[in-house]
């Protein structure tokens, strides 16, 4: 059996970005400069860096309480206040951490809390539970919650969507100049753009390496490497970063190096990770010799549509243009477009108990799958944080049985 | 030449023994425990008993179930879902959907003309339609487990509960026995919601066959399928063994191939 690829090493690199992003805004808070914006992860953080804010982003905060289990003990919090357990996991563990006094930056970073907000900016492209979370905050700490609510179940994004969000875009302009104090300089916003849409396509070259025979990458390496795509996007370090693994990765890719030793089976995930349990399924996915090479959720940060000579219309566009706004006949050609670009042999739908905007298995998409393209499907119930609603032996059983059932077909 | 198979469920452990042709020698069931290592050799023991065979006589043992990792003794595991399709197909050559109600979870499991799974489901982790379900509601109702295929298949009404919680379901059971509903009726209200649970889970396709623990003890669960469905229902010689026979014949077919190789 060949043994595992040893791990990547601009990962170490990728954990001082990440102590300096976080450091960084907590010196700000504490200072008072430059202000601090929380943003949404697909809200307009190109115009925030623009405006001289510092970006911090509680989806990412929300995730790193999942994967660190905090969330199991801060979510009951949430729900006592009133948050019900059906809501987004990333929010009830999120303010029931604030809530608590925690917050696994401590941990991390040595970091108390995390950085005081000036403004809260949202885009209800991903759900609508994003504003609410950012008004729960707005009425704790007094700041102003501005936002952009974009269209839903989208087909073709049309020009008027995109005049309509980059209107919107545009329309938080005055309240961020009150708030950082700074004048909005539309050539900043450019190069903002600019340094997000090299960042986009990088990463997106990033995850190209998990469609190598063997993959070279997977869904679990995905969702650690993300990070600067998802936070630092805007800024200079996140394209470094992204240079120096691509070049590490065509390194690993010449020398043969597999993700999965011995790899038999491809899958693609759909649907939220299960931010508690990527060790477990990891490892759980290399004892059946089985990569998880792509995914949706890893391939939400592309945004082909960012245009420096154009910078409100090209961001409206590339945040319609997100997969989890779309309609369901677009999904279903995306997640079958990648199945084919990626090779995988299935896909694995899971279904999060509180993110029904991404779990993709609700209107029988699974069945179209297997009986419109032949594709073998399979149905996890869990969620991205909330662990009560995951149960280790369910989803072990349902794995190794649909690999079970892929290796029969193919026999 | 004899091949084992041992299927460690949440309720039931479940050992068999077959010989070359697929023919059962053995078994062995007595209640999982909260030690599952144990349950697994005592079952096998109580099979090879039966059977009257030596342990070294067997060739090669696999196991199922949410134990069968405990199983020290198995030359390898396999999932419940593969095993329950391969004992399915032994007695049923032909496209099944097959319908296992176990201690904890239900599966649908659609076989294609060859036995190969072209899919298959598990319910959610919730227990509704289980056989967990059918063993509270005896509890709820001071009734012994055996009496209830008797209690179903004799009442000449039927309650109706409509709540897919096992707890919900136990409120409305209350709130009939107030009520005056003979307990007969109630008991076949219960039986329906399992039908039901069971029937919402996936589309049935092919020759339906049900297996599993609460198969075996009550024959008139399988009526009310069929009923419900209005498609006929076959039932395995012995539907608790099902996985533990697939276990035995999934041994086989392996020790073939490393025979072969």
């Amino acid at each position: 059996m060949p043994e595992a690829a040893p791990p990547i090493a601009t990962v170490k690199l990728m954990k001082k970005l990440m102590a300096d992003h976080f450091l960084g805004l907590d010196q700000a808070a504490k200072a008072g400069s430059p202000k601090v914006a929380w943003c949404t992860s697909v809200g307009p953080a190109e115009l925030l860096h623009a405006m001289g804010f510092d970006v911090y982003f509680p989806e990412n905060h929300g995730a790193m309480l999942g994967a660190t289990r905090m969330a199991s003990n801060t979510i009951p919090t949430a729900n006592a206040a009133g948050y019900s357990p059906d809501i987004c996991s990333y929010l009830t563990a999120d303010v029931g951490a604030f809530l608590q006094g925690v917050t696994p930056l401590t941990k991390a970073y040595g970091i108390e809390t995390v950085p005081k907000p000036d403004v809260l900016v949202f885009n209800t492209n991903q759900c609508r539970d994003v504003q609410d979370w950012f008004e729960w905050y707005g009425r704790h700490y007094k700041v102003p919650v501005i936002g952009v609510r974009t269209q839903r179940g989208v087909g073709e994004v049309e020009e008027s969507m995109v005049a309509d969000v980059a209107s919107q875009i545009e329309a938080t302009v005055p309240t961020l100049e009150a708030v950082s104090g700074n004048k909005f300089d539309i050539d900043r916003l450019r190069e903002t753009v600019d340094l997000s849409k090299q960042c986009t396509v990088m990463w997106k070259k990033v995850l190209e390496y998990g469609a190598k025979t063997p993959a070279q990458l997977t869904f679990f390496d995905h969702t650690i490497i993300m990070a600067p795509a998802v936070v630092l996007r805007g800024k200079p370090e996140a394209i470094s970063f992204y240079e120096t693994l691509l070049a590490e990765l065509i390194q690993r890719d010449e020398q043969g190096l597999a993700a999965v030793p011995g790899e038999s089976f491809r899958l693609y995930w759909d649907g939220m990770p299960v931010w508690g349990r990527l060790r477990m399924l990891g490892d759980l996915m290399n004892s059946l010799h089985t990569a998880i090479v792509a995914s949706t959720y890893c391939n939400s940060w592309i945004f082909d549509a960012f245009d420096a000579a154009d910078p409100f219309s090209s961001m409206a566009r590339a945040y319609l243009e997100l997969f989890i706004v779309r309609d369901e006949a677009f999904k279903e050609q995306y997640i079958l477009d990648h199945v084919n670009l990626y090779g995988a042999d299935g896909i694995v739908f899971h279904d999060a108990k509180t993110c029904p905007n991404n779990s993709n298995n609700r209107y029988a998409m699974p069945q179209r799958f297997l009986e419109m393209h032949g594709i073998p499907t399979l149905v996890i119930n869990g969620d991205l944080n909330d662990l009560r609603c995951f149960s280790d032996e369910q989803a072990k059983t349902n794995l190794e049985a649909f690999v079970e059932q892929i290796e029969e077909l193919a026999a | 030449m004899v091949f084992g198979g041992v299927d460690i469920g949440a309720s039931a452990t479940k050992a068999t023994l077959i010989d070359k042709p697929g023919n059962l020698l053995g078994w062995g069931v007595l209640r999982s425990g909260v030690d599952f290592a144990a349950s697994a050799a005592k079952g096998l023991e109580l099979a090879l008993a039966e059977a009257g065979v030596k342990r070294q006589e067997v060739a090669r043992i696999f196991a199922c179930g949410y134990g069968r990792g405990n199983a020290a003794f198995a030359d390898d595991t396999r999932t419940e879902i593969a095993c329950h399709a391969a004992g399915a197909y032994h007695y049923f050559p032909e496209a099944l959907t097959i319908v296992d109600i176990g201690g904890q979870d239900n599966k649908i499991i659609k076989l294609n003309p060859e036995g190969a799974r072209s899919s298959f489901k598990m319910n959610r982790k919730c227990a509704a339609g289980t056989g967990a379900f059918l063993e509270e509601m005896a509890l709820r109702l001071d009734l012994p487990l055996q009496s209830l295929d008797g209690l179903a298949a004799g009442a000449t009404e039927e309650a109706t509960l409509g709540a897919y919680c096992t707890v919900f379901t136990a409120t409305e059971v209350l709130a009939k026995i107030r009520e005056g509903v003979s307990v007969e009726s109630l008991v076949k209200g219960l039986f329906r919601s399992v039908v039901k649970r069971v029937t919402e889970m996936d589309t049935f396709e092919g020759l339906v066959v049900l297996t599993g623990g609460v198969a075996a003890h009550n024959p008139f669960l399988a009526q009310m399928l069929a009923k419900e469905m209005d498609r006929p229902v076959k039932v395995p010689p012995h539907p608790q063994l099902t996985g533990a026979i697939g276990a035995a014949l999934l041994a086989q077919r392996d020790w073939r191939k490393l025979k072969d190789a």
